[in-house]
């Protein structure tokens, strides 16, 4: 009997949602009318990171914080404002974390060099390849 | 193959393991800190939480110092954290409120349950104060200082052993 009252209570259980009772911001969900305007919306988004859940967009994330931030970039981008400077403005708030396209910060330039290092080494590969069949 | 291209492999790996097991052990601290400490806090006209009452600008001639609070009714820490603040107002440090994607029916009756600590208590429906202080959720708290500038942020609820900090904070801003 506590078995089945436990498995009904299971059953009947509504997840907690850490969620306002707020409709979402009133551009967060609804494109601009001007289309160049709303890919530049779009564009900005998809490379602004989401401060509730960490890995997503906030393109692509759900959380509220996420919607009123879509509804933040779009207003600004309405109004006439730079997609750069809405990025530096947001950098300047939370860090270059915020975005998720890579600096020139130290902290990046492994990331801006591996490429030419594997590159530096595939030659250096090639060039042992060839002198070595030369030989042959 | 030379010896050290032998062993190159295993290298790599040990490397893998080993940065493998000082990430499992040290895990990246997921909070987003602010990077408006240290900067005027930002130039906004907040609405009051409560209709009737008036919109207040954040900068003004006398700004602190004093706690800035983003909570919400909809926020589950907040609650425990309402009797820390409690606390705070106790030991006679002014606490503004700022709630979050709020409604004031919801307010009134999350201070009703919870009591109130605040002095003033802004609006913010759509997050903008919010973002604006670099701030990524509630409960979140700032301490200002008399002239204007944000001095320490504090990520989370505040729990019993932050109010002496947070008081500390805010004692040693007085002009």
């Amino acid at each position: 009997m506590r078995w089945l009252a436990a498995l009904l209570l299971s059953l009947s259980a509504v997840p907690l949602r850490a969620d306002s009772n707020l409709p979402p911001a009133y551009w967060s969900d609804r494109q601009l009318p001007d289309p160049r305007q709303e890919a530049q919306a779009q564009a900005l988004m998809a490379e602004l990171r989401c401060l509730v859940c960490q890995g997503q967009s906030i393109a692509d994330s759900d959380a509220e914080l996420a919607g009123d931030m879509r509804d933040l970039v779009r207003r600004r981008i309405a109004a006439g404002e730079r997609p750069a400077a809405i990025r530096s403005w947001l950098i300047r708030r939370y860090g270059s974390w915020i975005s998720y396209r890579p600096t020139a910060e130290p902290a990046a330039w492994p990331l801006w060099l591996a490429p030419l290092a594997l590159l530096a080494l595939g030659a250096l590969l090639l060039r042992r390849r060839i002198r070595l069949r030369g030989k042959a | 193959m030379s010896r050290a291209v032998r062993f190159a492999p295993l290298a790599v790996f040990v490397l893998l393991v080993v940065s493998l097991i000082w990430r499992l052990s040290t895990p990246v601290d997921p909070t987003v800190k602010s990077r408006m400490v240290g900067k005027l806090v930002p130039d906004l006209v907040v609405p009051a939480a409560f209709p009737g009452q008036p919109a207040r600008p954040l900068r003004n001639a006398s700004c602190g110092p004093v706690v800035i609070n983003f909570f919400a009714s909809w926020c589950v820490p907040c609650i425990a954290e309402a009797k820390k603040l409690a606390e705070l107002k106790r030991q006679g440090v002014p606490i503004v409120g700022i709630a979050v994607r709020d409604r004031p029916e919801d307010v009134a009756d999350f201070l009703a349950r919870n009591g109130n600590p605040y002095a003033e208590i802004g609006s913010d429906p759509q997050s903008k104060v919010q973002i604006a202080f670099g701030s990524s959720g509630v409960p979140e708290t700032f301490v200002i200082d008399p002239y204007c500038t944000i001095r320490h942020q504090h990520i989370g609820a505040i729990d019993e052993g932050d109010v002496p900090t947070i008081r500390k904070q805010w004692e040693g801003l007085r002009k």
